[in-house]
């Protein structure tokens, strides 16, 4: 499948959005953060900041964005509406959660409530956009069931490894955070071990011969293409630039968001803020680039039934 | 509303016969001519007559290479939108604008409503939706819905624009929801079949199997009621008659 950027950079972005939101309503509503006003401010313009440019950034891709607002209506059956009506959800008790925090400096009562609402949103949200390529039976690699998981677990992780350098920013430590922060990137990196071994040892369901219905005349090869040229179809769903790679990207995605992340965030532990905080500020960056490369190629990797009218042997 | 009807009265589609289609293109042709000018007008091109054009079309020939040794033959082979009853390519629609109708089972855009997510196509089995980029929308086979019921057509014109064109009449529309239909007969004779009927999209279009191949090299001695029946010449009665006999026999030793 072509990588949609814009899509790439939502996914990314939003859901770390999303999974900082959830960790500052936790920590907030159990105490562990202070109801302090420019925390709050930091931490929620960044996760609502992200969430929104990551919204925005998932209409450039459309035909005609202008109609966006439309996608909300077709929740009942569509997995996309479904994802629009959550994102848009989340911002009302995130708002009120927001203002409680910034103006009162209350993070307690109504206001934890409401943050803890935001952060179910945030979750469900996030359980959309994987749902989305986890119900497209077209696709093997993306129908599977751990793909929506895999989403979850990455908005947390990555979602934790902000939370992480804003508590070091901030001046505060908190060991224990730093060793969760690490266990669910090292929980993130276990899931998508399994996933790719899963899509490497699943047996190909669908052949040339099944496509055509001619397979039971014989052996079917393409003789003839339509056009000369690549059509839509080729250039979307036929998408191979990076799958001779595949090995090579998945170690950067092994290294990058995860790897170096998760001993970043052991690093944090250390008493001496000159080397947690950068090493907190690192872990930031390598995971974000990591997890962009790890969506760029759920993308390249992905393949899909109608290929085999093109030619390809089996899907 | 992209929820799948329950019921469709009708089932209107096409049945492809793979054993007359010559590859010509000449449905696709026409139903690019109809449809730039039809339904979801324009039907677009990008750079048409240059190096790499580029352009959505909703019916498309492929050509394969089937068996090998003296079985082996050359199928053309059209795919457009098979008007599926239980398509994901609907349900997955966020706006609407991808619909099954209840009354005929065509499934169709509506150009007014579509964004252009291309979700869509993601979804289809069949690769049988193309994006349109200048126009910023989804484009699929519509079944010439503004043909079939057009009253302002003659009535052998109110029929898919590829069905109208097709040389060879390898393309029959009509109510594959009818039994007693002559498309519905036409599968029952032929066996015909779905395209991927495992997948479970249950697709309305039909497509019929080539033939087996008929001439003296899979032919035999032992399979006489194979062979291409040879027309009898009655004995020659006149003189002339007999220089025919005569003439015919020579030209076959
Ligand atoms: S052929 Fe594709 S576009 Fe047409 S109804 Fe079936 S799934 Fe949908
Ligand atoms: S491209 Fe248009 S028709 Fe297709 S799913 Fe998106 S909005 Fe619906």
């Amino acid at each position: 499948m072509h990588p949609a950027y814009s899509v790439i950079l939502f996914t990314t972005a939003s859901g770390a959005g999303y999974g900082l939101l959830v960790w500052l309503a936790l920590l907030s509503a159990t105490g562990v953060l202070p109801a302090d006003r420019w925390l709050g401010f930091t931490g929620l313009a960044i996760s609502l900041g992200l969430i929104s440019v990551g919204l925005l950034a998932s209409t450039f891709h459309l035909g005609h964005p202008e109609r966006a607002w439309r996608a909300f209506s077709q929740w009942r059956s569509s997995w996309l509406s479904r994802e629009g009506v959550a994102a848009v959800a989340t911002y009302i008790p995130a708002g009120i959660f927001g203002i409680g925090w910034v103006f009162l400096e209350r993070t307690d009562g109504i206001f934890a409530i409401l943050g803890l609402l935001s952060a179910a949103l945030a979750v469900v949200t996030v359980y959309c956009t994987g749902m989305i390529y986890a119900s497209l039976r077209t696709i093997r690699q993306w129908n599977q069931p751990l793909v929506p998981w895999i989403y979850i677990a990455l908005a947390l992780a990555t979602g934790a490894v902000l939370m992480l350098a804003l508590i070091h920013v901030f001046g505060m430590e908190s060991p224990w955070f730093s060793l969760l922060t690490a266990v669910l990137v090292g929980i993130a990196l276990f899931l998508k071990q399994r996933y790719w071994s899963t899509i490497d040892t699943e047996k190909k369901t669908w052949t040339i011969g099944d496509a055509t219905g001619l397979g039971k005349h014989g052996q079917v090869r393409v003789l003839d293409l339509p056009h000369t040229q690549a059509n839509f179809i080729m250039r979307e769903m036929g998408y191979a630039v990076a799958r001779n790679h595949a090995e090579k990207l998945r170690g950067y995605v092994r290294l990058l968001a995860f790897l170096v992340p998760g001993a970043l965030c052991l690093i944090t532990i250390a008493p001496s803020a000159l080397l947690a905080t950068p090493a907190a500020l690192l872990a930031v960056i390598a995971a974000g680039v990591g997890v962009a490369v790890e969506r760029w190629l759920f993308f390249a990797e992905a393949e899909h039934v109608s290929m085999l009218y093109y030619g390809r042997p089996a899907a | 509303m992209t929820c799948l009807p329950t019921h469709t009265e009708r089932k209107l589609g096409l049945v492809i016969d793979l054993d007359t289609c010559v590859g010509c293109h000449g449905c696709a042709t026409s139903c690019k001519e109809w449809n730039t000018g039809g339904y979801s007008a324009p039907l677009s091109d990008i750079d048409p007559y240059g190096a790499d054009p580029d352009g959505a079309w909703l019916n498309r020939i492929h050509s394969y290479e089937v068996g090998d040794g003296t079985e082996s033959r050359t199928v053309h082979f059209p795919r457009s939108c098979l008007h599926c009853e239980t398509p994901d390519c609907v349900t997955v629609c966020p706006t609407g604008a991808s619909f099954k109708r209840a009354e005929d089972g065509i499934v169709l855009v509506d150009p007014d409503l579509c964004i252009g997510c291309k979700l869509c196509s993601w979804a289809c089995a069949y690769g049988a939706r193309e994006y349109d980029p200048s126009h910023g929308v989804m484009k699929k086979c519509t079944l010439c819905v503004d043909r079939i019921y057009n009253e302002h057509l003659a009535p052998e014109d109110r029929t898919p624009a590829c069905v109208r064109a097709c040389p060879t009449g390898a393309r029959h529309f009509g109510d594959l929801g009818d039994p007693e239909s002559a498309v519905s007969k036409l599968v029952a004779e032929r066996g015909g079949f779905d395209l991927l009927g495992a997948f479970g999209y249950k697709p309305v279009n039909k497509y019929l199997p080539p033939r087996s191949r008929r001439d003296a090299r899979t032919v035999s001695a032992d399979a006489p009621d194979k062979a291409p029946q040879k027309q009898k010449i009655a004995a020659p009665t006149t003189a002339i008659e007999s220089l025919f006999s005569w003439v015919d026999r020579a030209l076959s030793r």
